[in-house]
């Protein structure tokens, strides 16, 4: 049984179609975080769960039984919303109980509820205080709180972190956690910040132009993007993508660059495909922390590249350096001197590195 | 050398602006009385005539101070002379203006607040549409609908009637408080709407227990709108009411132009003042909040 699924889910608002033959499980238990850009359809898809978008095409089954046509408050579902949403008239105990008084729960097990989920978020002392004269981190909480009262199979967070101050947000994803680990409910997570994504997460559903491109755990997601966009998307600074043909060369591949002698030995890569490899045009990816100053591994490869440009960004430093014309970025402690305008000696952790097809961006 | 010239020429320059910034200053002050007392001159002029007799008014001039606090024309504005046929005074008309000022400024400002919450959180299909013609109906002058308006008043029985009246101002007050509820609704977020449906809320209760409790800066400001226009209004008093069922600006209008014998300044200003009360005791009352309501709108946490 899973608690969510949602089978081959379509949707569109007028002629834009906003999400595209959607499929997605999740298992008991379970953090799925929506990840994307802006305008992806991740929010869509939410509140889709939620029972407050309509679906044009598809099914949303909650612990296989099919909510599609069932209204909000019936769907076992308690949100959780980037504004938090508290009701401004309401103090936060009104707040907190307004869904079992309209569920008709009764007052003993409205009392005892309160109590313990109050207790557990630790806002017992703020039970009369109105929304407006809570600090952003309080709201947060209370807001989750109205969630908890209700006891739902399946919680929905819609970038509940986004209105707050870096400093509260780093605080607040770690209470999230926390309360992710201690009541062990059901996730879905909607948010635009990979860090949040990465951090929080047991999946990872990576979305663009309302097709999920990815749903995997954050290792997966990081190590073996299924494809450039997963790759570019995740990672600060993005993946190095450089352009350029597989080559064999006496029986072993290598990764070239037309028009320079620069050459990539690729024997160890693990294809998914090993057919048709040769003059294939790629992209080859490695990520700017897997480039190193030193050799680390013994099979680290060495290259000679040379510094374009530095950027001091306190604990570390962004090295820009020339591949063949091509952009190449690398991360290094922010100790390390690096003279500029000159080659200077590179290893690449080959291990970590990916290839895509140039033609269909898609992970060989 | 250098610095010596430098710091006199600076020093000049202070001085400079420092009489420039002077006589703006004295300049600003003298159009502001100017302009002050342009307003307050007539209510002056109203006030001090209202409380003379008419051989003072006679013999004074317009600006000249009364000799005491002589109310009787206001008692007479109010209660009238107490001799039989001709005597027009405006009790039983603000009665008439009250009883038509209270339903209507409710129903109107009731449903406005409705429609405001359908068309910015329950959005339809062709939902702008519906709010475009409703805007329309701001424009419209009301000179053109009062032939259609009476001929309706008619077939419903209740033309010359208060309930005539109640209804045709909530009718045409409903274009503007619908605007007004809707620019400040729209301002609401959503995702309010959207907890109390997860939470089971269901259309009424949202409106009732979630928006309409912090809806009061709008809800003073469409009060005192609605309120002004309706009380002041004298078109449609007049052309669908006459006599006993008169509102008070039209009781006012026949006061003061069917004196038979002399014109009696003081009690036409006495009577001025009466109908022109209950519209400054709610600005005064709740004009702290019109402002606020004008100002604000977005709701915070």
């Amino acid at each position: 049984m899973k608690t969510l699924k949602i089978e081959e889910l379509s949707k569109n608002f007028g002629s834009t179609e906003v999400l595209k033959k959607i499929n997605l499980e999740i298992d008991e238990g379970n953090f799925l975080v929506l990840l994307g850009p802006s305008g992806c359809g991740k929010s869509t898809l939410l509140n889709i769960i939620a029972g407050l978008e309509t679906i044009n095409e598809g099914d949303v089954f909650i612990d296989d039984y099919n909510v599609s046509k069932v209204e909000p408050k019936d769907r076992n579902i308690a949100m959780v919303f980037q504004s938090y949403a508290l009701y401004p008239s309401m103090n936060v105990k009104e707040n907190m109980i307004f869904g079992l008084k309209q569920a008709k729960t009764s007052k003993e097990k409205i009392e005892e509820q309160l109590e313990k989920v109050s207790k557990f978020l630790q806002v017992d002392q703020l039970l009369e205080r109105k929304p407006s004269q809570l600090s952003g981190g309080q709201r947060q909480r209370v807001a989750i709180g109205r969630a908890l009262v209700r006891e739902p199979r399946i919680f929905l967070f819609d970038e509940p972190l986004s209105n707050l101050d870096a400093k509260l947000r780093v605080e607040m994803r770690r209470e999230i956690k926390k309360l992710h680990q201690q009541l062990k409910t059901t996730v879905v997570y909607v948010t635009h910040d990979q860090t949040e994504a990465m951090s929080l997460g047991t999946n990872i559903a990576i979305m663009n132009h309302g097709v999920i491109q990815q749903n995997d755990t954050p290792e997966k997601i990081y190590n073996k993007p299924s494809n450039t966009f997963v790759a570019d998307f995740i990672g600060s600074p993005s993946m190095n993508l450089i352009k350029g043909n597989l080559k064999e060369n006496s029986g072993d591949l290598f990764f070239t660059v037309s028009g320079s002698n620069l050459e990539i030995p690729i024997k160890d890569y693990d294809f998914k495909d090993k057919s048709n490899l040769n003059n294939k045009k790629v992209f080859f990816g490695i990520r700017p922390e897997h480039i190193f100053f030193k050799k680390f591994n013994e099979s680290d490869f060495e290259i000679n590249l040379r510094a374009d440009l530095s950027e001091y960004i306190g604990h570390e430093q962004i090295m820009t350096f020339d591949y063949a014309n091509q952009e190449l970025l690398a991360k290094f402690p922010s100790t390390i001197k690096i003279d500029l305008g000159k080659d200077t000696k590179l290893y690449f952790d080959l291990t970590q590195a990916s290839l895509f097809d140039a033609q269909t961006e898609k992970r060989i | 050398m250098q610095d010596n010239l430098k710091s006199t020429s600076y020093q000049q320059l202070e001085q400079k602006s420092k009489y420039t910034n002077m006589f703006l200053r004295w300049f600003l002050y003298f159009i502001l009385i100017v302009f002050a007392s342009y307003f307050i001159f007539p209510l002056y002029v109203m006030v001090v005539t209202s409380l003379k007799t008419m051989e003072e008014i006679r013999q004074g001039t317009l600006l000249s101070w009364p000799s005491g606090l002589n109310l009787e024309s206001w008692a007479v504005a109010w209660g009238g002379r107490g001799y039989g046929a001709g005597d027009t005074f405006l009790r039983p008309y603000f009665w008439n203006s009250i009883k038509m000022v209270v339903p209507a400024v409710f129903f109107s400002t009731f449903i406005g607040a409705m429609t405001g919450y359908v068309l910015t959180k329950w959005r339809f299909k062709g939902d702008q549409w519906v709010f475009l013609f409703l805007l329309f109906g701001c424009f419209i002058p009301f000179q053109a609908i009062l032939l259609p308006m009476a001929r309706t008043l008619g077939v419903l029985g209740i033309s010359n009637s208060v309930v005539g009246l109640v209804l045709v101002h909530t009718v045409y007050g409903i274009p503007f408080t619908t605007l007004f509820f809707r620019n400040y609704y729209i301002s609401v977020p959503t995702e309010l709407v959207k907890a109390a449906r997860i939470d089971g809320a269901g259309f009424f209760k949202i409106f009732f227990k979630i928006l309409l409790p912090i809806s009061a800066p709008i809800i003073v400001v469409t009060v005192i709108w609605q309120f002004t226009q309706i009380w002041n209004d004298f078109l449609f008093g007049s052309t669908f009411s006459f006599g006993e069922a008169a509102p008070i600006q039209v009781a006012l209008n026949n006061m003061v132009l069917s004196s038979t014998s002399v014109k009696e300044y003081n009690v036409d200003m006495a009577s001025a003042i009466i109908a022109g009360i209950p519209t400054l005791i709610v600005y005064v009352l709740a004009g702290k909040y019109f402002i606020r309501g004008l100002t604000s709108g977005a709701v915070k946490g």
